[in-house]
């Protein structure tokens, strides 16, 4: 730990002494030659000629480069440190503590030179820092999920902002016109600009808080996908209220036309996005023989379909998330494993480093001179925000509790509408305005709300809503039996809807599939993957389901002897239990979306388990139709005894489905290759020849399994 | 759609399933095309395959339980009456309709709690005893719940809603331990309104 920051310290003050804004071209103006240097710019030297220099150095020829490295050496060590620094993590969220960083630095820069620290280029923002983030975000986007909950991330992205949008610069502009004196030059136009860009939720310091509470994975990806989603609305609000700005007048017609523009730029993002993520696809169907390039590809769409978006004027944002979430299924059937592997560490990894980078700028840019304050400003764009964010999270969660079975909770409400941290984008937004008298307020003013959000909302929001949970436990809360039974009818609901195709969720789905099936994935899937991924898929699917529970049957206990009260902090622990898992279904076994850890199960085990369990996958699909004791029909628990006993021949870091079958095929007893055959064919059809398995059938094979031995 | 009328036509006593279970014909016609999508061999009636074939059931914990619910006591097969009128349960309830017999109606709130309590109750006594919850419970909550707690929640439950003592839940204890629930509101599909 002492060495980490020894080493921080010694890189940091290197690169204080030597900075100039890295993200732009090196300026020389205010570069102190600190470092004595015999300056060779390339051209040749017609000096008096000395003797030849053994040893030189010359900094200028790399300084671009060179600073660039340091700032991210720094972030990257930052961040390290944090991790390695016990408790804090738990209290304070990371953005925060990079932002304290970034003080430091500008702090120190500031004080070594008494003149303004760099400042983040609204260009290199945009083009370079956001696109990764925003891209790791589509691609590990839970699709599944994301999309069932489609309507309602929809309707808190584009309404929820406009009206936070609307209501924030109404506001503002009320208080303007209150405090004359001060505030009067400032417009009703900049006053909507500034609630634009004031508005924009930020995915990144949200979810970074969000590591640390429990959130269930419903609320989880309603604020992921309404923060990603409302960044969008955000950046082309602003970009139309920017060009209402630069008109000379607005008239109505105007005010139609922006409309226009919002739902132009929406969609041509959308389709923009699409077509390249087909590109994409395509391409990767070819990479077999040169697959160490094929992530490349991944990553080279997916800029390119942003650069082209916002060569467009169209929305970047949409396009890259689309185009990740298109290309994402063929590009993973299509491209080896350790390509895959590459890609999602690759994206992780850029999408820390853009993060970190970014938060610490923030805390450099604040130290600077630059800064105008206005107390009724500030004070009531604080205030305002959270007003406005609060009352519009209500309300439209009163509307769309009536459309959904799973209600969104006061709690769930709590949370989306106190999480609403603000980051990045506002930053570079601001920085972005065409220069007036009040710029630099308005500068001021994002900072603060950046820094309060970031900080007091950040760092209070978990232990609030602990608070909350006690607080919720003290009235009447269901009984176990009522969860029970809402859990099994929720369950039960979700079955019929299967079965009967239900119209708008899974009827769109299934035609979907259909057409995917029938025509995007014949043409973009390389044909001897084609197969493969859509059993392996169910399959290794399943898989996850069964990995999470590999563990000893308990014996069974007898109930009687337990039959006493059960002690409040009891109570609390079933409570939970129940919570949590019960309402982790929808999820369907994908992991939570988290910036900074890949999930390891899909990589690691998906290779080495799965090929224990396929032998006894013909039990666990039998639905039988009278029920034995202790035995039940559908996924359950695995049987742990065969899994340990089964002899795995091969362990190939692929898991080819045909190789499995085969091999413990032929080690085995009659019986069993029923099972292995039929477990060639879509594994999810029922095997009734193989029959039920209880307790007994279980010994049965286990005993078979150690003969073989 | 493209649902023209004289597909009615294939679906057998169309017009009595329309008065026993209160689907209006485009419902009717759209669940018999859903029926032919599921029966993929074409045979007319369902099998415990054809269910399964849909994945997400698969998943379900309790997926196998609902593909029973489908097949009446000793059938292999579903024909397409039958299984219109096992969805029958899950219509929402119509306010405005008022007949005298409202208690009969397919989805009336009895008609579908008993629906759930038999996904409980296997053995068809008419309780849902403590090893039929814990079986149910286990299913449900699977993995990351050890056995004791699994017993405790299942013993919790039971306490609970027993209002005879006897150890087990019937369905008039099973009515009232979810009085408080919308059931209409959560036992219904929406779009067969």
């Amino acid at each position: 730990m002492a060495a980490l920051w020894t080493l921080l310290f010694c890189l940091v003050w290197p690169a204080c002494l030597a900075l100039t804004p890295p993200a732009e071209l090196p300026q020389p103006h205010n570069l102190p030659p600190v470092l004595g240097m015999n300056s060779s710019d390339g051209s040749p030297s017609v000096d008096v000629p000395m003797a030849l220099r053994v040893f030189s150095m010359d900094y200028h020829h790399v300084q671009a480069p060179f600073e660039i490295v340091l700032w991210i050496m720094l972030a990257s060590l930052a961040k390290l440190g944090f991790h390695w620094s016990g408790r804090v993590p738990a209290v304070v969220p990371e953005s925060c503590l990079l932002i304290m960083v970034g003080l430091l630095v500008g702090g120190v820069i500031y004080g070594v030179r008494h003149s303004a620290p760099p400042t983040l280029s609204a260009d290199a923002f945009f083009l370079f820092l956001l696109p990764p983030i925003v891209l790791d975000a589509g691609y590990f986007l839970p699709g599944r999920l994301f999309f069932e909950n489609l309507g309602t991330i929809l309707w808190y992205a584009v309404l929820g902002t406009l009206w936070n949008v609307l209501g924030i610069g109404l506001s503002l502009y009320g208080v303007c016109l209150l405090a004359q004196n001060s505030l009067g030059d400032v417009s009703l136009l900049h006053c909507l600009l500034f609630g634009s860009l004031i508005a924009a939720v930020d995915p990144v310091a949200v979810l970074s808080v969000f590591q640390e509470m429990h959130v269930n994975d419903q609320l989880h990806i309603l604020v992921f996908g309404e923060s990603l989603l409302n960044d969008a609305v955000t950046v082309v609000l602003y970009k139309l209220f920017e060009s209402f700005l630069r008109l000379p007048t607005v008239s109505g017609l105007d005010v139609l036309l922006g409309g226009c523009r919002v739902v132009v730029v929406g969609l041509g993002g959308l389709f923009v996005g699409l077509f390249f993520g087909l590109l994409a696809a395509l391409t990767s169907r070819f990479t077999s023989r040169a697959q160490v390039i094929a992530p490349l590809f991944v990553f080279l769409y997916s800029y390119l379909s942003y650069l082209t978006s916002e060569m467009l004027h169209l929305s970047g944002i949409m396009a890259i998330v689309t185009c990740a979430v298109t290309m994402k299924q063929y590009v993973e059937a299509n491209v080896s494993e350790r390509s895959n592997t590459s890609i999602q560490y690759f994206l992780k990894m850029w999408s820390s480093v853009s993060e970190t980078l970014i938060f610490i700028f923030l805390g450099v840019s604040t130290i600077q001179d630059v800064h105008m304050w206005s107390w009724p400003f500030v004070c009531s764009t604080l205030l305002l925000c959270l007003i406005w964010r609060a009352s519009g999270v209500l309300l439209l969660t009163a509307v769309v509790n009536k459309l959904r079975r799973n209600a969104v909770t006061f709690r769930d409400q709590f949370i989306i509408a106190y999480g609403g941290l603000r980051g990045a984008i506002c930053f570079s937004l601001v920085f972005l305005i065409d220069d007036f008298p009040k710029k630099r307020l308005f500068i001021t003013t994002t900072i603060v709300v950046i820094l309060f959000t970031v900080f007091v909302q950040g760092m209070t929001i978990k232990p609030l809503v602990e608070l909350l949970d006690v607080k919720r436990k003290k009235r009447a809360l269901p009984t176990v039996s009522e969860e029970i039974h809402s859990r099994l009818i929720d369950y039960l609901l979700a079955g019929i809807e299967d079965v009967v195709g239900y119209w708008g969720q899974h009827y769109w789905k299934d035609k979907f599939e259909q057409f995917n099936r029938k025509y995007l994935r014949r043409f973009l899937i390389r044909e001897d993957h084609q197969a493969r991924s859509s059993i392996l898929r169910v399959y290794q699917e399943l898989e996850r389901r069964e990995q999470r529970g590999d563990e000893e049957t308990p014996p069974l206990v007898d109930p009687r002897s337990h039959s006493r009260p059960l002690l409040p902090g009891e109570m609390d622990s079933i409570r939970r239990i129940l919570s949590r898992n019960l309402q982790s279904f929808n999820n369907k076994q994908t992991p939570a979306y988290s910036r900074h850890t890949l999930n390891q199960d899909a990589n690691k085990d998906r290779m080495r388990k799965p090929l224990h369990r396929h032998q006894s996958l013909g039990e666990r699909y039998t639905f039988t139709q009278q029920a034995e004791d202790g035995e039940f029909s559908g996924s359950g628990r695995p049987r742990k005894g065969l899994s340990r006993s089964h002899t795995v021949c091969s362990i190939s870091p692929r898991p080819v489905f045909q190789e499995t079958s085969v091999s413990p095929a032929s080690a085995q007893t009659a019986e069993t290759p029923n099972s292995s055959s039929t477990s060639r064919e879509d594994p999810v059809s029922v095997q009734n020849q193989t029959t039920v398995g209880g307790a007994p059938r279980k010994h049965l094979s286990f005993v078979l399994e150690n003969e073989e031995k | 759609m493209g649902s023209s009328s004289s597909n009615m036509n294939h679906i057998p006593n169309a017009q009595e399933l329309m008065q026993e279970t209160g689907f209006s014909a485009a419902h009717l016609l759209r669940l018999y095309e859903r029926f032919e999508f599921l029966d993929r061999d074409g045979k007319g009636e369902l099998s415990p395959d054809d269910f399964e074939a849909v994945r997400e059931l698969a998943l379900n914990p309790i997926g196998g339980r609902i593909i029973e619910a489908f097949f009446p006591q000793g059938q292999e097969t579903v024909d397409f009456a039958s299984f219109v009128r096992v969805l029958a349960h899950f219509r929402p309830n119509d306010p405005n309709r008022k007949d005298g017999a409202q208690q009969d109606q397919a989805n009336s709130r009895t008609r579908k709690l008993k629906f759930a309590f038999q996904l409980y109750d296997q053995d068809r006594d008419g309780k849902i005893s403590r090893n039929e919850l814990l079986q149910v419970l286990r299913a449900m909550l699977g993995i990351q719940v050890t056995e004791e707690q699994l017993q405790s929640i299942a013993e919790r439950a039971i306490q609970e809603a027993d209002l005879d003592r006897d150890g087990a839940i019937s369905f008039d204890e099973f009515k009232k331990s979810l009085e408080k629930v919308n059931i209409d509101h959560k036992m219904s599909v929406r779009f067969l309104k």
